[in-house]
C-alpha cells in the first residue's frame, strides 16, 4: 500500500508527530517510552539481584561493575521516569475514572474538549514531577553519600 | 454573481482574493511509492478545499481523485489530512488555513484505494464489531408498538457520541492506532459508551467484554488527539473514559446493569385538544 504497511499504520513515527495536537498527545508518548525505560529496569534488576544466588564472588563483581558512574546516571534516568510516569499516571487514572472530564454535553460549537477541562491538574502534577526529579537530581549528584 | 453571508456580512463573490499552491499526494495503484504533484488554484472567498480539488479536477487534471458526497460535514467522506492536520476537506476553508500552500494527504493510518481515497473498511469492521445497536430481548424491538420511555436528561447522558459521521479523521489522529492495527480505537469505542449509556438499551454487558478486551479502551492512555480532531465535537476520548469508568465499576459490583426503559403505555384519562387534525392511518398493520 502507498503508506507502508497492509493497513497503513503510520507506525512508531505516529507516537511522535502526526499534526499540531495539544500536549496530552505528547505526555502519551513520554508516557510509553518511560513505561518501556521502567519495564527494562525491572528486568536488568531482576538479572542484577538474582547473580547472588550465585555466590557472594557473582555478587561482588556485578556490583563493582555497576558502580561505574554511567550506572549512576541510569539509575537516575530510571528515578526520572519514575517521577513522570506516576504524576501522569495519576492524571491516567483520574481521567479513566471519569473525574475532572466533566459530563457529556450538546456539542455546540465551539465544541467543548473534555480532556482540556484537566489542563489544569496535568500542569499542576508537571510541576509537582518536576520538582521531584529536580530534589532527585540534587540527591544523586550533589550531596555526598 | 454576488451574495452577502448571513453570518460575516462580507460579500461572497467571484472575485480572486489569493492564490495558493495545492500539493497534492498523488497514488495510483501498482504504483511504488505515491508522488506530489502541485496545482495553482485561485481562491475566491468561501472557498473550501474541497472546492478547491473541484477546481484541480475541473480545470487541470481530471484523474485526480477523491471523495465526497454532501459538502456539508455529514456524510464522512471527505476526510483528508490538510496542512498536518485531520481535518474535513468540504469544512475547511481555504482562506482560514492562512496559508500559501495548501498540502493534501489521504488520511494517515489507513491504506491508500487512490489519491486522495482511503480505505475504510477497517474502520466500518470496527464500529460493526463494538454492537452498535440497542439490545434487548424482546418482541418490541422486531415489532414496535410504541416508543421507550426516556428522560431529555438520560438522553444527554450519551446525545453527544450520536454526533458521529464515522469519517475516521479520530483514527488518523490516535497514536496507539499508529502501530497497533487491532485497536478498536475511539470512534467504536465512542459508539460502545454511547449505546452502553442508552437507557432502552440492555446489552452492556455483552458490549462491555468486546470493548474491555485485549484489543479495547485500555490500549488506549488519553492522548486526547481524537478529540481535538473530531469535526463534530463527538469527543471520543471522553467516550472512552467513561466507558473505562463503567467497565471498571461493572468489575466491581458497583454499578448494577439497569433495566431497560419501558415502553410507553396507553395514555388513559387524557383528551385530545380541541382542533387539533388525526394523524394519518399508520402505513403498516400493527400486530
Ligand atoms: S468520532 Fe468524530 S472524528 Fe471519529 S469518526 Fe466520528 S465524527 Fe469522525
Ligand atoms: S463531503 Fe460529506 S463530510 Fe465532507
Amino acid at each position: 500500500m502507498a503508506n507502508g504497511s497492509q493497513t497503513g499504520q503510520i507506525g512508531l513515527r505516529g507516537w511522535v508527530y502526526a499534526g499540531r495536537f495539544g500536549l496530552e498527545r505528547y505526555a502519551y508518548t513520554l508516557h510509553r517510552i518511560t513505561g518501556l525505560g521502567l519495564l527494562l529496569y525491572f528486568l536488568m534488576h531482576i538479572c542484577v539481584t538474582s547473580s547472588r544466588a550465585l555466590g557472594q564472588a557473582a555478587w561482588e563483581s556485578v556490583m563493582g561493575f555497576l558502580s561505574h558512574p554511567i550506572f549512576r546516571i541510569g539509575e537516575f534516568l530510571v528515578y526520572v521516569a519514575f517521577a513522570y510516569h506516576a504524576l501522569n499516571g495519576v492524571r491516567l487514572i483520574l481521567g479513566e475514572l471519569g473525574l475532572g472530564l466533566g459530563n457529556p454535553v450538546r456539542p455546540e460549537y465551539p465544541y467543548p474538549i473534555a480532556h482540556r477541562r484537566q489542563r489544569p491538574l496535568f500542569l499542576a502534577l508537571m510541576i509537582i514531577s518536576g520538582i521531584l526529579i529536580l530534589a532527585g537530581g540534587w540527591d544523586f549528584f550533589v550531596t555526598k553519600h | 454573481m454576488c451574495q452577502r453571508n448571513e453570518h460575516s456580512g462580507q460579500a461572497l463573490s467571484d472575485e480572486i482574493v489569493r492564490e495558493v499552491v495545492f500539493r497534492v499526494q498523488r497514488y495510483s495503484p501498482g504504483q511504488d511509492r505515491p508522488v506530489t504533484r502541485e496545482y495553482r488554484v485561485p481562491v475566491t472567498r468561501g472557498m473550501t478545499v474541497l472546492d478547491g480539488l473541484h477546481y484541480i479536477r475541473d480545470n487541470l487534471d481530471a484523474t485526480l481523485s477523491y471523495r465526497f458526497s454532501c459538502r456539508m460535514g455529514v456524510c464522512g467522506s471527505c476526510g483528508m489530512y490538510i496542512n498536518s492536520f485531520p481535518r474535513l476537506a468540504c469544512q475547511t476553508q481555504i482562506l482560514e488555513l492562512n496559508s500559501d500552500l495548501v498540502d493534501v494527504r489521504p488520511m494517515p493510518n489507513y491504506p491508500v484505494v487512490k489519491d486522495l481515497v482511503p480505505d475504510l473498511s477497517q474502520l466500518f469492521a470496527k464500529h460493526r464489531e463494538v454492537q452498535p445497536f440497542i439490545i434487548r430481548n424482546e418482541q418490541e424491538l422486531e415489532h414496535p408498538t410504541a416508543e421507550f420511555l426516556q428522560k431529555p436528561e438520560e438522553l444527554l447522558r450519551y446525545l453527544q457520541f450520536t454526533y458521529c459521521i464515522k469519517c475516521g479523521l479520530c483514527l488518523t489522529a490516535c497514536p496507539t492506532v499508529a502501530t497497533d492495527p487491532r485497536y478498536l480505537g475511539p470512534q467504536a469505542l465512542a459508539q460502545s459508551y454511547r449505546y452502553c449509556a442508552d437507557t432502552r438499551d440492555a446489552g452492556a454487558e455483552g458490549r462491555l467484554r468486546i470493548a474491555a478486551g485485549r484489543d479495547g479502551v485500555w490500549r488506549c492512555h488519553l492522548a486526547g488527539a481524537c478529540s481535538e480532531a473530531c469535526p463534530k465535537g463527538v469527543d471520543p476520548a471522553l467516550g472512552i473514559q467513561l466507558l473505562k469508568r463503567l467497565a471498571v465499576l461493572r468489575a466491581l459490583s458497583l454499578k448494577k446493569p439497569h433495566s431497560p426503559a419501558p415502553v410507553a403505555g396507553k395514555r388513559t384519562g387524557v383528551e385530545r385538544r380541541p382542533g387539533i387534525p388525526q394523524p394519518p392511518p399508520p402505513t403498516v398493520e400493527s400486530r
